[in-house]
């Protein structure tokens, strides 16, 4: 895992102190709230609903054990006692006090993390597969170049003051955990017919009011020229992409007016100008990268372990956590296992100073002291041995963080919605509770098999609801909230945005709505097909017509 | 109010006019928006004093590229700090097309963006406070950081290449 270098530790440190010094010119009145607005939020402090609420960075979604440990602290010292876990694979804070923020984020420091861009219009942070390292259809670990693009998108000069925000995302294996394709930039690594490993560039992909999934600007970039391609592609859209609109400034507008070949034609122009210059990166510091991110000291096992599958036969608690939330790992006798954030009635997301310090005390026992955090608001322990799964299991369940529904029906991805967020129409959180105490019983859920729900408390689409297989929208029509239904989104690598179904449901029909799609599809899916294998297979109409028959 | 440049302040020696205001006698200074040096270049060319332009959002730098040794200065408009076109400017110009004369930040130029436009090539400031406390700002806008991760052309060493040498020293 990456650690901090001397020079790394000094851009934090000073950072933190520029922090304190314009929190301190704002609480003396030395600027006003509009003064201090823009140099808050590329700290990652916003002014939500009912309180500042702090954006920690988690760069590329990888936490040591200690880092976890101290975001627990920091939810116990300065919040409520629980910290939310973010589509960005970031974590955030509801409840800090402004003047307490610069002594967060010192203590954030001590631990080699930041705020730093995880706010504004600049580059946010990167995203990546949540098992990178550890997978076992991986082409390679992606990290050594995401933390490249840390570095290079950290504090860039030139693109610091963007159109808008920008984000990018990488996967290093063909089936894509990292949603790339609703990103700004989406990486995927992948080999030439030279036999190279290098990246497939997407843009202009994105949710929010205009969703649009990606389009290949470049088939192949190699590693040496990923960071120049970077910085042609930013370049044009800095100086190109729109900024008379807010709504209209993302570089998928750019894409989606000029057409990807004539944003091809300018990026390639630029990089051909710049390709040969500094920002060539040689294959020893690539190397360099690579090293920090070595595999742990695995140990030479064999892929089966008595005492696990006797666990499993002993324990049907156990092999249903088993079936849903343990993946295979590339190494013979490991396995990664997800910590499921998404308790049964829970708020998605949450997780409590106490549950994170004892995934920080596991991880440390049996993974390496390495944690993942998912864009889909779970957690990960990536390399546990076979043999301890069980020992894992029995802590996490003991803490309310065994559930076994990663991918089910009750994994749903929701944003904070109008219990916290000034921009929401609606409230999501109490829906997603609703729904997954709906669909809480857990044989039902694994008969219903991969379903990925995924709710938004307004256009913004934090909650990714154009991806969800089934999606909803919570909107405002005079005053009262009602949902939007959408059907076959998909965040994978087959990505697609959703089709609204029809006319929205009042907070108190949109469960039962919910499980009328899921009943139509229980009837009609053939074999093996999932909820979206059959969506795509049977279309729109057997699902609207269940939704709203002769209506 | 006051402009600074190498860490000093600077006189106001330059006459600037829009689009379509009187041009000051032959002799003077004069700073016009690109759009009327490309309509009247060559008497503008023409004229005795010195010659600079402005850059306004969405303007092309590259517009510049066959008469950049007459310019002794170009001004890069940020009408508003948000408005971050200017950075890819200063960097199109000095990086790429090689300007030496003075690159100047106008308009919404604040104390936290100070350092990031100076790493883009600019090396003079417009700023809407009184000398000293623009010197004051400029000063300690360039000291608040002191790593850098990006090659940006600006001379500073960076953190990757500090990093090399280490490595080297130590083989």
């Amino acid at each position: 895992m990456y650690r901090y270098d001397d020079f790394d530790r000094q851009l934090v440190h000073e950072r933190t102190e520029q922090f304190r010094e314009q929190v301190k010119r704002r609480l003396a009145g030395d600027i006003t709230e509009e003064q201090f607005r823009p140099l808050r939020l590329m700290n990652g402090v916003y002014l939500q609903l009912h309180a500042y609420m702090l954006r920690v960075a988690v760069p590329y979604g990888t936490l040591r054990a200690d880092q976890l440990r101290q975001l627990g602290m920091i939810a116990r010292v300065y919040d409520k006692g629980y910290g939310h876990f973010t589509t960005r694979q970031n974590i955030q804070y509801n409840w800090p006090k402004l003047d307490e923020i610069p002594d967060a984020l010192l203590d954030l420091a001590k631990v080699e993390m930041h705020a730093i861009q995880t706010s504004g219009n600049c580059i946010r942070n990167t995203t990546t597969d949540q098992y990178a390292g550890a997978a076992a259809d991986e082409i390679e670990d992606p990290r050594p170049y995401c933390e490249l693009i840390r570095q290079w998108s950290t504090f860039h000069p030139e693109f610091t003051y963007l159109p808008r925000k920008f984000k990018i995302a990488v996967t290093g294996s063909p089936n894509d955990r990292a949603a790339v394709k609703v990103h700004d930039i989406g990486l995927r690594m992948h080999q030439n017919d030279a036999g190279e490993t290098g990246f497939e560039v997407m843009v202009g992909g994105g949710l929010g009011r205009t969703p649009f999934v990606g389009k290949t600007i470049r088939e192949f970039i190699g590693k040496n020229d990923l960071f120049s391609y970077l910085e042609a592609i930013l370049r044009v859209y800095n100086r190109f992409g729109r900024r008379d609109n807010k709504y209209k400034a993302r570089i998928k507008i750019l894409v989606h007016e000029e057409g990807i070949d004539k944003i091809r034609e300018l990026v390639e122009e630029e990089w051909a100008q710049i390709k040969d210059g500094s920002l060539r990166v040689d294959d020893a510091e690539i190397a360099h990268y690579i090293e920090q991110f070595a595999p742990p000291a695995f140990e030479a096992l064999s892929d089966d372990d008595a005492d696990f599958e006797r666990h499993k036969l002993e324990n049907r608690r156990f092999a249903n956590w088993v079936r849903s939330n343990v993946i295979a790992h590339k190494q013979p006798g490991y396995a990664i296992a997800n910590v499921s954030l998404k308790p049964i009635g829970g708020i998605p997301g949450d997780a409590t100073d106490t549950q994170m310090e004892l995934v920080a005390d596991l991880s440390e026992k049996y993974s390496f002291g390495d944690v993942r955090v998912t864009h889909e608001q779970n957690l990960v322990l990536p390399h546990v041995k076979k043999a301890d799964l069980f020992a894992v299991w029995s802590e996490l369940d003991k803490a309310d963080l065994g559930t076994a529904n990663l991918g089910y029906v009750t994994d749903i991805i929701s944003c904070p919605g109008l219990d916290y967020c000034a921009l929401a129409t609606a409230r999501s959180i109490p829906l997603s509770q609703r729904i997954s105490e709906r669909f809480g019983d857990l044989d039902r859920q694994h008969d219903i098999g991969e379903l990925k729900i995924k709710i938004s408390g307004c256009i913004n689409a934090c909650g990714h609801h154009h991806v969800g297989h089934i999606g909803i929208l919570g909107l405002d029509k005079r005053g009262k909230e009602f949902y939007q239904i959408t059907l076959g989104g998909d965040a994978s690598q087959d990505a697609s945005i959703g089709k609204i179904a029809g006319a929205g449901f009042s907070e108190a029909e949109v469960v039962d709505a919910i499980e009328s799609l899921v009943t139509k599809y229980i009837d009609i899916r053939e074999s093996g097909e999932r909820f979206i294998d059959t969506y795509r297979r049977v279309g729109m109409d057997p699902f609207k017509e269940v939704l709203y028959g002769d209506r | 109010m006051a402009i600074v440049k190498n860490d000093s302040v600077i006189e106001q020696e330059w006459n600037t006019v829009d689009a379509e205001g009187d041009l000051p006698a032959s002799d003077e200074n004069l700073i016009v928006p690109l759009a009327r040096f490309k309509e009247e270049r060559d008497s503008l060319l023409g004229r005795n004093g010195g010659l600079g332009v402005q850059l306004n959002p969405g303007d092309a730098p590259e517009d510049l590229a066959d008469d950049l040794d007459r310019l002794s200065i170009i001004t890069v408009n940020f009408p508003a700090y948000t408005d971050g076109r200017g950075y890819s400017y200063g960097r199109v110009l000095r990086e790429r097309m090689g300007f030496t004369g003075e690159l100047r930040a106008v308009g919404d130029v604040l104390r936290d963006q100070i350092l990031y436009m100076h790493r883009c090539g600019f090396d003079a400031y417009d700023l809407k406070v009184e000398g000293e406390v623009a010197l004051n700002k400029v000063r300690a806008a360039l000291k608040e950081m002191s790593v850098y991760y990006q090659p940006t052309g600006d001379g500073r060493v960076t953190a990757q290449s500090l990093r090399e040498r280490r490595r080297a020293a130590l083989q």
